[in-house]
């Protein structure tokens, strides 16, 4: 008999060889629970080999939901249901379900072959004291799908194949998920191709049968739909989210989109959405190198367009020089950096935020620029948007930090109405009567965006140091100096254009949690329990990194102590500890990986027992 | 582009600007600025919608002195900026200015992709065999064995020939001019401002004070007759005091021959819109001590064009459908929550 239970959240990993299908597995259980009402977070986690050897450690890939009936900011801590489709993906994953966790395996992929693949001597399935920890069912999902399958016109391995379906069905089963939104999916993703499309379905309805007849599951639990404010929604992710925004903004400014760009993980996907929406007169360039795309980007700012480009880490180190230019000729464009393990080509795949010191510093001479750092995959969109206003209305180049969680991770996202999202006009001079290319605005010192094509406004820009107004090249000891000071406070000054900072749980008293990026939503979650636990605790998330928001200094003043959370060695610390004279205690973690909500949660039990 | 000498009535103190220019007397660049500024009234664009693109190097201070829209950016990378500039704007008119060391040692990159591409603007390559604003280094188009101050023992290097790059690159308009041929220069500056698409014009030029006579062998007038040749589309090569040299074809191997001796009729004709740049190619690696050195249009010919193209596929996409921003946020499933 099989009894129903009620629970609030779960977090399901699932996990096989890349050539298993577990990204579009769990991407499907994340789409099906958000449409059935679930708040969702998700963490994708692949090899960055396209095809490593099969079943080799090095080729496992996993996909990391949660789902619940509240609002939740993070793809989960531990699992508490790990699928795994084969022996390396087991022994990779296995020390992360959380003890009593549920765990499916596909016995057949246990073979001698597929064991010594994952270099093991002998089954670990045979150790007796797998059972006492978890909830363990071997489930023989390669015969039973290839059973189901009987009688379809397809080769032995492509009925393989189909066994993520199996355990996708059986995974809805376990959590009385409908069937439809996948049944739906199948049929538009294989309509041409009948065969296929009814191989997924049976294996995924087998999955779901066997669930419910096998007797092997004794609890079917519940998720229900969270509360959220009425509209409607999709799933995003943050590489989605930022390419929306992006065109959105040009939209807003009825201005071409100029995206240039060099193929690299974990920033290409952006490069791929936009080259498919030229009827919104997005322009996208695969350039032949980051500094072309920088360069590019450059030109086509100064042509008028909204222009962009998008990279990692390891583009950033070969755009510095051009984007130095930007910085020179004050002109208004967007860098983002989808940031992704270091140094070096590091870790393509795998996500960190050991970029900011580089977005703030990693240039020739005095070189400030702003910087923006969406906090979850859907505030991407945002972002982007921001970044745009800023840069033109401060011309000034704005850096975007992105992470490979976010750009990967996806969530549901209301999706606004275009008469909802706030105006943006520019206005190009072409009055050429008192005209001086650095002739500063006098709130925002920004110097005026004149288009070559405007009638006796020809001037010259260029990256020489040049004359305060005029912008006449000078070497003038008290040039450089006014000039230096000016591109200074023309960024210092967009503090005045931001939003203050706001502290959620505690407003002042032991212990403040500073946050910025993708960590938010595992900062945030961590001060909410420690809070229920009767910790007192305050968290601020600084979505600005430079300038940083004018009250960051008073709300630092107000808590005895400063803890900084962060996927680098303290980078966000030194800035802090440099601007404002005071200690904080530091949080690193480089691992490839982000924040779970249990690290920072004990970090702040730390501090405050 | 399309040119309209009657519509605008510009004269060459129309283009220069009021600036200082710091390059030193006796400079090459000089003379060229001397006849862009003179050519372009001719060429008939409005000023405003000419931009002068340049890297690092003494060429590029070039557009300082142009009183048009102009960008001194940074080393090697001009023509990144012209293709953004292209694309966002194709229907201005773009040169970039540039040096054998901006070209073809940091920038060659950008400077083989534009040309691959062919993104329309036109390429000026200032080529006076040495670093002149670093103080007389030796460059990528520097003779075997040119001393200099990081060369003191001769350089151990091979110079690379623009032409041959561009042709490498499948350029469709290369050009070789001198600096002191001002008639000349200004004739192939009219042909590359009129070609759709990009356009590569070596300028041989003198750096009087690192590298002076690098060019003398053309330069000199006692021996430019028989030194240099002229190509013209659809003429035998001929040159000499007299026209009484030629060149030949033997086999796949060019040669020099006494017009007397061969007859007009057995020398190669120049067309530079032949469809391989085999013959372009060829006459590329003509020059001293054997060969006269060519100058003129190489080659000329149609191709479509990199901003036309990307165009073309927005026009193709805004007239198959809607420019709906509110659709492209619905893509994929939706749910509404009520």
């Amino acid at each position: 008999m099989t009894a129903e239970q009620t629970i609030d959240q779960v977090t399901i990993l699932f996990c096989g060889d890349s050539g298993d299908g577990m990204q579009l597995t769990g991407a499907q259980l994340t789409n099906t629970s958000a449409v059935y009402g679930n708040d969702v977070s998700t963490l994708p986690d692949y090899p960055s080999e396209i095809r490593a050897p099969a079943g080799s450690l090095a080729g496992v890939s996993a996909f990391q939901l949660q789902f619940a009936n509240h609002e939740i900011h993070t793809p989960g801590d531990r699992p508490d249901v790990l699928v795994a489709m084969n022996p390396a993906s087991f022994k990779v994953n296995l020390s992360k379900l959380r003890t009593q966790g549920t765990l499916i395996v596909d016995q057949d992929a246990f073979s001698d072959k597929g064991l010594a693949r994952a270099g093991y001597q002998q089954s670990p399935l045979d150790d007796p004291g797998l059972t006492s920890r978890y909830r363990v069912h071997v489930v023989p999902a390669s015969t039973l799908t290839l059973k189901a399958l009987e009688g379809l016109d397809l080769k032995r391995t492509a009925k393989i194949r189909c066994k993520n379906f199996f355990a996708l069905g059986l995974v809805c089963w376990l959590f009385d998920r409908p069937l439809d939104p996948v049944l739906d999916w199948i049929g538009k993703k294989f309509g041409l191709n009948k065969d296929v499309a009814e191989a997924n379905r049976r294996a995924l309805k087998t999955g779901y049968h066997f669930g419910e007849t096998s007797e092997a599951f004794d609890v079917q639990w519940q998720v229900q739909a969270a509360e959220r404010q009425p509209g409607t929604y999709r799933i995003i992710n943050g590489n989605e989210a930022i390419a929306l925004g992006l065109v959105t903004a040009a939209q807003l400014t009825d201005k071409p989109l100029v995206y240039s760009s060099y193929p690299i993980t974990p920033a290409s996907d952006i490069l791929h959405q936009l080259s498919k929406w030229k009827h919104l007169n997005v322009r996208t360039i695969q350039a032949e190198d980051e500094i072309a795309a920088m360069g590019s980007t450059i030109g086509a700012a100064y042509g008028g367009a909204l222009a962009a480009t998008g990279t990692s880490g390891p583009g950033v180190c070969l755009k510095s020089e051009a984007i130095n230019l930007a910085i020179m000729l004050e002109l208004p464009l967007v860098i983002l950096d989808v940031q992704r393990g270091g140094p070096s080509t590091g870790l393509p795949t795998k996500t960190e935020q050991a970029d900011l010191l580089q977005a703030m510093f990693g240039r020739n001479g005095e070189s400030p620029l702003p910087i923006l750092a969406p906090a979850s995959p859907k505030d991407c969109f945002d972002t982007a948007i921001e970044a745009f206003r800023i840069a033109v209305r401060h011309m000034t180049p704005v850096f975007i930090l992105s992470e490979g969680f976010l750009a990967n991770g996806s969530e549901p996202w209301c999706i606004p109405s275009i008469s909802e999202l706030e105006p943006f006009l520019i206005q190009h001079p072409d009055d050429p009567v008192g005209f001086h290319p650095y002739n500063r605005d006098a709130d925002t010192l920004a110097r005026p965006w004149v288009l070559p094509g405007t009638p006796g406004m020809e001037h010259r820009l260029g990256g020489l140091e040049k004359q305060p107004v005029t912008g006449a090249v000078s070497y003038a000891p008290q040039d450089h100096a006014a000039m230096c000071q000016q591109r200074a406070d023309k960024v210092e000054r967009i503090a005045n254009y931001i939003p203050e900072l706001e502290v959620t749980g505690n407003e002042q008293g032991d212990l403040l949690v500073l946050s910025w990026g993708g960590s938010y939503g595992a900062c945030f979650t961590a001060v909410q329990r420690a809070r229920r636990k009767g910790f007192p605790v305050g968290h601020a998330h600084l979505r600005y990194l430079n300038p940083f928001p004018r009250n960051l200094g008073d709300i630092l003043s107000r808590f005895d102590r400063v803890m900084i959370p962060e996927l680098n060695s303290g980078q966000l610390g030194l800035l802090v500890r440099a601007r404002y004279l005071r200690d904080v205690v530091h949080l690193p973690k480089l691992q490839g990986l982000p924040f779970s909500v249990g690290e920072i949660e004990e970090k702040i039990e730390d501090l405050l027992v | 582009m399309k040119t309209d000498p009657e519509s605008v009535k510009l004269t060459r103190k129309d283009f220069v600007a009021a600036q200082d220019v710091r390059w030193c007397p006796g400079c090459g660049d000089n003379a060229i600025l001397a006849q862009v500024q003179k050519t372009l009234p001719e060429i008939g664009i409005p000023r405003e919608n000419i931009v002068f693109i340049s890297g690092i190097g003494c060429s590029s201070r070039f557009p300082y002195y142009m009183n048009t829209y102009g960008l001194h950016s940074i080393h090697g990378r001009a023509p990144t900026l012209a293709m953004g500039l292209k694309v966002a704007r194709p229907e201005l008119q773009v040169w970039v200015v540039t040096g054998d060391g901006d070209a073809l040692a940091i920038g060659g990159n950008h400077f083989a992709h534009a040309m691959r591409r062919n993104i329309d603007i036109n390429i000026l390559l200032f080529n006076n065999r040495i670093y002149g604003l670093t103080k007389g280094q030796y460059s990528p188009t520097s003779a075997f064995g040119t001393r200099s101050i990081s060369s003191p023992d001769g350089s151990i290097e091979n110079p690379v020939n623009p032409v041959g790059v561009a042709i490498g690159s499948e350029a469709a308009f290369i050009a070789r001019t001198v600096d002191v041929f001002q008639k000349h220069m200004s004739e192939v500056l009219k042909r590359a401002a009129n070609h759709h698409g990009a356009s590569l014009v070596e300028i041989a030029q003198n750096c009087i004070i690192f590298n002076d006579g690098a060019w003398a062998h053309m330069t000199d007038p006692e021996n430019r007759q028989q030194n240099v040749l002229y190509l013209e589309h659809g003429q035998p090569m001929r040159f000499g005091k007299q026209g009484e040299k030629g060149i030949r074809l033997n086999g796949l191997t060019p040669e020099v021959v006494d017009v007397d001796q061969v007859g007009e009729e057995n020398l190669l004709i120049h067309d530079e819109q032949a469809a391989e740049p085999t013959l372009a190619y060829l006459l590329s690696r003509m020059g001293p001590p054997d060969f006269p050195i060519p100058v003129g249009v190489f080659r000329a010919i149609d191709k479509p064009v990199y901003s036309q193209r990307l165009m073309n596929q927005v026009h193709t996409a805004q007239a198959e459908k809607q420019p709906d921003l509110e659709a492209l946020f619905r893509q994929g499933e939706c749910w509404d929550v009520s």
